[in-house]
């Protein structure tokens, strides 16, 4: 594995068990900066752990990381958005009693400067500040097209658009590493393409590079600039989507995976 | 869960902030010309203590997610601290007493959030418990507190700012009233700016507001100490505006109880349900031993009256719960919206 300078994220040896469980051993995965690198692979293949991993919720036993030029052990959470991370969740993690506006604002906590004081007296510096995030907030709503909810509370939404707004939080900030898990799971095939368009267009518009998870291996061939697939927590294969195609090891495991529900993924 | 929290959004503010005004109005204008000593001291100035106290909760339980059994413990706080500092300062004026008065609340608020940056729901609920267990056995053992009086009850001090005397049951109300507004504004300034939003954050999601970058211990203890701040002014309220005595009686565990009721019954995440809950906590008793004395007659004696509002707010609460989570408030959003035209 080359982890060569212009990569934004570097995963070098990363293991994390539960208990006996290996959620996923010895992973190696770098993705450069304004790339969109799937990660594939049944349930349970330990997907959604390495993201977890990544991003500071799960504290892998061994194994380092790089983010930009800053190297971990462990990713603290909390310094996630300052290092230019953004992600989505698997299962929504929106906060669901605020407004689609607010939520996507909340995606700006980290660069919110103006101290309570400020706010409370309603001070220039905060009503700046606030002006400013209201319109990068507002230029993200019209880009994912979500104008016509942004008063209505986020847990009030269907669940497509659910995942839409979380998007548009993660993507306010303008993050140079964005990762999402499963943001089209449960879409219609007309759901699926508008988000990929809206994926596609983020990476073209920011610059943003992407991991993303994903179980429908069409959507995967077409976004994916390098493929990484993952089995019972091995990292089997990493490739452009034509290699990957092409790979025994990757053929024989999603085969082998005869009573996976992700049975889409054989069709590709 | 998802709809148990009230949406935001722009008409209902608009007409609210024309409601608030119309309020205002009524109760400087109106209510001190036609008022008697009766409804001001036995109904209005509790009601008022008590909304506040509500009000600074619901900043942390409310918003925040953060539950507390220990409000009667920052009342006292502040109470007590108003005391001494009226009594050790001479010279300062009342206002900045209250202000001190509150900031002291606040700071014993942060060190009982210090466990909220480990525990929640259950666990918190129970550290603060102990924090009200602890403040009542400290205004017992600690005598220099209630400058040393026997009985441990002492006069509050009088109600005196700039040589206006706010000591007569209308002075003591329109003091509430102003001070209940000044916090009021305060509180609604604080839920509607990014700060307030990362409570709400905190408590919707709080692995995915500290993704994003919310500081979430900070804000955590900030939430204990701006609820706390308000509940310590309640409690100055309380006891030199209504009770006009200090004595740890008036910051039991049924006053922590009671303030957490007003909130659950008037309105998680309401600014509106805190003064909701606490007009419906001090008109109930009111109402229930004017219908038990129609009824029974002269059988409905004080010891019958407590009982029965045990009864009648144990079932309202629990019925609030099961049937209407987000609590008279959101009862009243309903209402209002049936009876406008269209919206
Ligand atoms: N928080 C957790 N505690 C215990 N086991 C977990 C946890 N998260 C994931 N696992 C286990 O790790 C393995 C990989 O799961 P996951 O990463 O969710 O897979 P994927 O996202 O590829 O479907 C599974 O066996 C799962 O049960
Ligand atoms: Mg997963």
């Amino acid at each position: 594995m080359v982890a060569g300078d212009e990569d934004i994220l570097a995963v070098e040896g990363l293991s994390l068990s539960f208990g006996g469980a290996v959620a996923f051993a010895e992973i190696d995965l770098s993705v450069a900066a304004g790339e969109i690198h799937a990660i594939i692979g049944p349930n349970g293949a330990g997907k959604s752990s390495l993201i977890n991993a990544i991003t500071g919720l799960y504290a892998p036993q061994a194994g380092r990381l790089r983010i930009g030029d800053a190297r971990f052990a462990r990713v603290p959470a909390r310094r996630l958005a300052e290092l230019g991370v953004a992600r989505t969740f698997q299962n929504l993690a929106l906060f669901k009693s605020l407004s689609v506006v607010e939520n996507v604002l909340s995606g700006l906590a980290n660069v919110q400067r103006a101290g309570l004081t400020a706010q409370l007296l309603g001070l220039s510096a905060a009503r700046r500040e606030a002006t400013e995030h209201r319109a990068r907030a507002e230029s993200v709503i019209d880009f994912l097209q979500l104008g016509m909810f942004r008063g209505r509370a986020a847990g009030s939404l269907p669940y497509g658009l659910q995942k839409r707004v979380e998007l548009a939080r993660a993507l306010v900030a303008n993050p140079r590493l964005l990762l999402l898990d499963e943001p089209m799971a449960g879409m219609s095939a007309a759901e699926k393409a508008e988000m990929s368009g809206f994926v596609l267009a983020a990476r073209e518009m920011l610059g943003t590079a992407i991991v993303l998870i994903e179980h429908d291996i069409g959507v995967v061939m077409r976004l994916s600039d390098r493929i990484t697939v993952l089995d019972h927590g091995r990292r089997i294969a990493t490739g452009t989507p034509h290699e990957i195609q092409a790979n025994p090891a990757v053929i024989a495991a999603y085969l082998g995976a005869e009573d996976d529900p992700e049975n889409e993924a054989k069709a590709a | 869960m998802a709809t148990a929290l009230p949406v935001t959004s722009a008409q209902p503010r608009r007409a609210g902030a024309a409601g608030i005004l119309l309020l205002l109005a009524i109760a400087y204008g109106l209510v001190p010309l036609v008022g008697t000593s009766y409804l001001f001291e036995a109904i209005l100035t509790p009601f008022l203590a008590l909304a506040l106290a509500g009000l600074g909760l619901n900043l942390l339980t409310g918003y925040a997610g953060l539950l507390s059994l220990g409000s009667a413990a920052f009342m006292a706080v502040g109470a007590y601290a108003a005391f001494n500092l009226s009594l050790r300062l001479p010279g300062l004026p009342l206002p900045a007493t209250i202000l001190l008065a509150g900031l002291i609340a606040a700071s014993a608020g942060v060190i009982a959030g210090l466990p909220a940056l480990r525990l929640r729901g259950f666990y918190l609920a129970v550290s603060t418990l102990a924090v009200q267990f602890f403040v009542a056995w400290a205004l017992n053992r600690i005598g220099w507190l209630s400058n040393d009086s026997p009985s441990g009850i002492i006069d509050a001090p009088r109600l005196v700012i700039a040589g206006l005397s706010f000591d007569d049951a209308r002075g003591r109300y329109l003091f509430s009233l102003t001070i209940v507004a000044l916090l009021t504004v305060l509180a609604w300034r604080l839920v509607r700016s990014p700060t307030g939003r990362n409570l709400v954050a905190i408590r919707d999601h709080e692995t995915a507001a500290r993704i994003v970058g919310v500081k979430v211990a900070r804000t955590k203890l900030l939430a204990f100490a701006l609820s706390s701040f308000i509940v310590g002014i309640a409690g100055v309220l309380w006891a030199f505006a209504y009770l006009r005595t200090v004595e740890p009686a008036g910051f039991n565990l049924d006053r922590s109880f009671q303030i957490l009721f007003i909130v659950i019954i008037g309105g998680l995440g309401t600014l509106r349900g805190a003064f909701l809950g606490a007009g419906f906590m001090v008109v109930l008793p009111l109402l229930l031993s004017r219908l038990g004395t129609a009824l029974l007659g002269d059988g409905f004696d004080t010891g019958t009256l407590e009982m029965v509002q045990r009864i009648v707010l144990g079932t309202l609460i629990v019925a609030v719960l099961i049937r209407e989570p987000a609590g008279l408030a959101a009862l009243l959003d309903r209402a209002f919206r049936r009876l406008s035209p269209r919206s």
